[in-house]
């Protein structure tokens, strides 16, 4: 990389900051917990808006893995998520006044509070809808992750997202407050993703799944990116530069291996694909907040209407990690 | 007689104190060394916990830096008060707060009762070591290693390379052959005391102080010179990953530690609740008297680093992603790709399935779909079908295919109609074999049965790709195997080439088919090449056709129109 793509990179991440902070003023503490949090903590990081249905399985599954605060910010929920995230012992809220596209889907408050509150720490960043899998999950904490990527010298870890979806209609099954999303959502695709390079950030740029197989199948080119780098050890001078996608500065980016030898990473399981998807899409299409002014969501509108289901007949059933591990999904690195 | 143990401590003194309360329990003296960067609020406490053990004593503190010489003063220290105060002492074993005892402490008493006068400490000569990760052998004692691996690279990396050009070398002193080995020992009474004894140890130690990492040298190499027997393996199982730090335990690999029957293994996860409630309970069985058996432990650390740098075989994911130069082929396994044979033979996809052990898939870049083996809307992995999310990008397509078809061998069908740069992510594939009939899409033409004045633009433009695809088959540089014939050659002797072109996909095949797919109909296509030709299309890549060469046992069936798809 020549000298001045890495200044014009330095300058793009001064700018990200500096609209962190413009932005932060959007940000209206709503209950501030941070000061307990301790040295070496674990911390989550999320922003949200009318998730409350989510919410209590969320909190036990992330509470399970050992995070020790969370730090949500609620863009204006009507539907009582911001009282239940203030009740949350672990947990600090902030009410975001603005407008979620505006402040760049979100990041640009999230990169605020790393900023403020994880330097130092390793920082989980994900949406409500996001559920973290690492190797040995099962039977390690997160904390036993994040000390062997400390002594291993590596500051971020890849968890490539990956869509779950039910067999049949999404509107088949009710999903109820607490439940496993997961005993609903059991199935994904394991070998359909594209990968390609993104030479200024370094970052590789994955598509597919069943949202490339079923909604975008005659426009794969706009499928939504799938890389995701969602733990970081935060480092006042970091910033994600668009979702947990992609962040700066761009080594972080680099969480695979080009010689031939196998990262270790992990996995997002992906719950969006559930009943509650229509009423979404029907709100956030409203809204008109979302990426590419939600093209993602028009595509489900009209999708969900007609009679396709995301299910087919290679479709894999999920039982754990180790399955994720074997089926060339995500690796266990050199971590044994 | 006993075993004396010292501990050296840095961090999460609570485990500590749980290890040395159990060695106690076993009949083992305790010195423990605490890292001076341990602030006296985290010590004194420590200190005062172990208050109640009359066998517990602490050694003088230094500061203990990876690869620096504190490490060795505060194991000498220690030593010698262990020496002094604990006369029952016969061996002396080193271990560190990371440390875990996997056996009852009677078994390795009992162990090294039976070996009285053996030192166990690991200690290769470094003429013949490759021990290091870091490439420094004889330099690590020929140098001068003043400055911190960890707080201050640049200098420390400078500095060796100042004295490479100084060409610096540092001697030895009287009579020491430099060895190295892990630093985790258990050694006898006697030779501690000769090394603490030593008559030249002033020189001794002032040489090793400024050499690297001397708690891997100082006593490999003094117990070389001091032991009587002297056994060159550690007693406490530690690993090292691919980059040369220790792996660590957790508590799923409980049983994997039981079976080992090591005596001691480090490095436990200080937060293995399951370990240290399992091992550090006393026991009171007689003692066993199985040898260590770490084999499934090395397998399992070898495996881990093997997928590190190596990783699988034609997987591209999220945390591998090979470059071409990296890796031999980027594909999970062998396939064979059919150029023109679909076109020449008829229902030729089944035939070659009941002759090849493989999974005959259609032309998989066609450009209305992808004709997945059985005509299947979604294949493996949950492929799609679809062209234009295989046409975003055909080599992942073609390596998704061969990942999720791993152990199976794939062939496949391509010709001029189908996507036109496919063929570059396989061309220069080693696990390719291609084997081409040129000009054989010409047929397709030919059966369609439509003027030649209307398609000849579509063929030109056809002929143009089958060109090009020809020439990089050609080119000396590609990787895949490849065996062109042109359809004339081909039909001279056409059941001797369907032998050789299946011997090199599947060697053996050929001798072992037993039936010919049966010839499209050629009559005609003699008059139709003459009539491209008067059109100005010559049709150099079918070869020197003659009208003749077409089975005479085809002619009975026509005259039907014959269209291929």
């Amino acid at each position: 990389m020549g000298l001045a793509e890495s200044y014009r990179l330095r300058l793009i991440r001064k700018r990200l900051r500096l609209r962190a902070l413009r932005k932060s003023r959007e940000l209206h503490p709503v209950q501030n917990r941070t000061k307990s949090i301790t040295p070496g903590a674990q911390l989550l990081f999320c922003t949200l808006r009318d998730e409350l249905v989510r919410l209590p399985y969320f909190y036990e599954y992330y509470r399970n893995l050992g995070v020790d605060h969370f730090l949500m910010v609620d863009n204006g929920s009507q539907d009582g998520t911001r009282e239940f995230l203030a009740d949350q012992p672990d947990t600090s809220v902030w009410h975001a006044k603005g407008l979620y596209r505006k402040a760049r889907f979100g990041v640009d408050w999230l990169n605020f509070l790393q900023r403020k509150y994880a330097h130092g720490h390793w920082s989980l960043v994900v949406d409500p809808d996001e559920f973290l899998v690492f190797p040995y999950c099962d039977s390690r904490p997160l904390s036993a992750l994040t000390d062997w990527l400390d002594t291993s010298e590596i500051r971020s870890f890849s968890a490539m997202l990956l869509d779950m979806y039910p067999k049949g209609a999404l509107e088949k099954f009710q999903y109820k407050s607490g439940q496993n999303p997961f005993e609903v959502a059991k199935w994904f695709d394991s070998g359909n993703y594209t990968i390609e390079k993104n030479p200024l950030y370094g970052n590789l740029w994955i598509q597919g799944g069943p949202r490339a197989r079923v909604y975008f199948a005659d426009a794969p080119k706009q499928a939504p990116a799938l890389n995701k780098v969602p733990l970081v050890k935060w480092n006042k001078s970091y910033v994600y530069v668009s979702s947990t996608h992609l962040i700066l500065p761009r080594g972080l980016n680099r969480v695979y291996e080009s010689a031939g030898g196998e990262k270790p990473s992990g996995m997002l399981l992906h719950a969006k694909f559930l009943n509650t998807l229509s009423d979404k899409a029907n709100e956030e299409l409203r809204r008109n907040q979302h990426y590419a002014h939600g093209r993602e969501y028009q595509r489900y509108n009209k999708k969900l209407n007609s009679k396709e289901h995301l299910w087919c007949s290679w479709s894999e059933e999920y039982i754990n990690w180790r399955q994720l591990e074997v089926l060339g999904l995500m690796s266990k690195g050199s971590w044994a | 007689m006993t075993v004396g143990v010292i501990m050296l401590v840095h961090e999460n003194l609570h485990r500590a104190e749980q290890l040395a309360r159990h060695w106690v329990a076993g009949g083992c003296p305790v010195v423990i060394h605490v890292d001076s960067n341990v602030p006296d609020t985290t010590f004194k406490p420590f200190v005062a916990a172990l208050g109640d053990e009359p066998k517990v004593k602490f050694s003088t503190r230094h500061r203990c830096e990876w690869g620096m010489w504190g490490l060795v003063a505060a194991t000498l220290d220690a030593s010698q008060i262990l020496l002094d105060n604990f006369p029952e002492v016969r061996h002396v074993y080193l271990a560190s707060g990371a440390c875990m005892p996997l056996r009852p402490v009677q078994d390795l008493t009992a162990y090294l009762d039976r070996h009285p006068d053996t030192d166990f400490i690991e200690s290769v000569s470094t003429a013949e070591a490759n021990w290091a990760v870091d490439g420094l052998e004889i330099e690590r004692f020929t140098l001068r290693f003043p400055f911190s691996w960890r707080k201050h690279r640049l200098l420390f990396d400078a500095y060796v390379n100042l004295q490479r050009r100084l060409r610096v070398k540092r001697k030895i002193p009287n009579g020491l052959i430099p060895h190295i080995g892990s630093q985790w020992w258990c050694l006898t009474r006697e030779t501690l005391s000769q090394i603490l004894r030593n008559p030249n140890r002033k020189a001794t130690d002032r040489f090793f102080r400024r050499s690297w990492i001397p708690d891997e040298t100082y006593f490999q190499t003094l117990s070389r010179r001091f032991a009587r027997n002297l056994e060159s393996r550690s007693l406490t199982l530690t690993k090292f990953d691919y980059r040369g730090r220790p792996h660590v335990f957790y508590d799923d690999h409980l049983r994997l530690l039981q079976r080992s029957n090591c005596f001691v293994a480090r490095k436990i996860w200080p937060r293995a609740d399951k370990l240290f409630d399992t091992f550090l309970r006393t026991s009171n069985d007689s003692p066993n008297t199985t040898e260590p058996q770490p084999d499934k432990i090395n397998r399992l650390l070898a495996k881990a680093s093997e997928r590190r740098l190596k990783g699988r075989p034609g997987l591209a994911m999220q945390s591998r992603y090979p470059s071409r130069a990296a890796v031999r082929s980027q594909t999970a396994g062998h396939y064979a790709v059919f150029v023109g044979f679909s076109d020449l033979f008829e229902e030729f996809q089944p035939w070659l399935g009941q002759t090849l052990e493989t999974i005959t898939h259609g032309h998989l870049f066609a450009p209305e779909r992808v004709e997945f083996a059985n005509d299947a809307t979604v294949y493996k992995g949950a492929m799609s079908d679809s062209a234009q999310v295989r046409d975003y990008n055909c080599g992942c397509f073609l390596r998704n295919l061969m990942w999720n078809s791993r152990g199976t061998h794939q062939s496949f069908h391509y010709r001029p109609f189908d996507t036109p740069k496919a063929y570059l992510n396989f061309v220069n594939d080693p696990h390719a074999t291609i084997v081409i009939i040129s000009g054989a899409w010409l047929l397709r033409y030919f059966h369609s049965g439509a003027d030649i004045s209307e398609m000849r633009e579509d063929i030109a433009e056809k002929q143009k790709v089958e060109r090009m695809y020809l020439r990089a088959f050609e080119d000396n540089t590609s990787k895949a195997q490849v065996r062109i014939w042109t359809l004339a050659d081909f039909l001279t002797d056409r059941v001797d080439y369907m032998r050789s072109a299946l011997d090199l996909v599947q060697p053996g095949a050929g001798q072992a088919m037993h039936s010919m797919p049966n010839l499209v109909d050629l009559t005609g296509f003699g008059a139709f090449l003459e009539a491209l030709k008067n059109q100005g299309l010559y049709q150099k890549r079918v070869g020197d056709y003659k009208e003749d060469d077409s089975a005479p046992a085809q002619r009975a069936a026509r005259p039907r129109p014959y269209i291929v798809n």
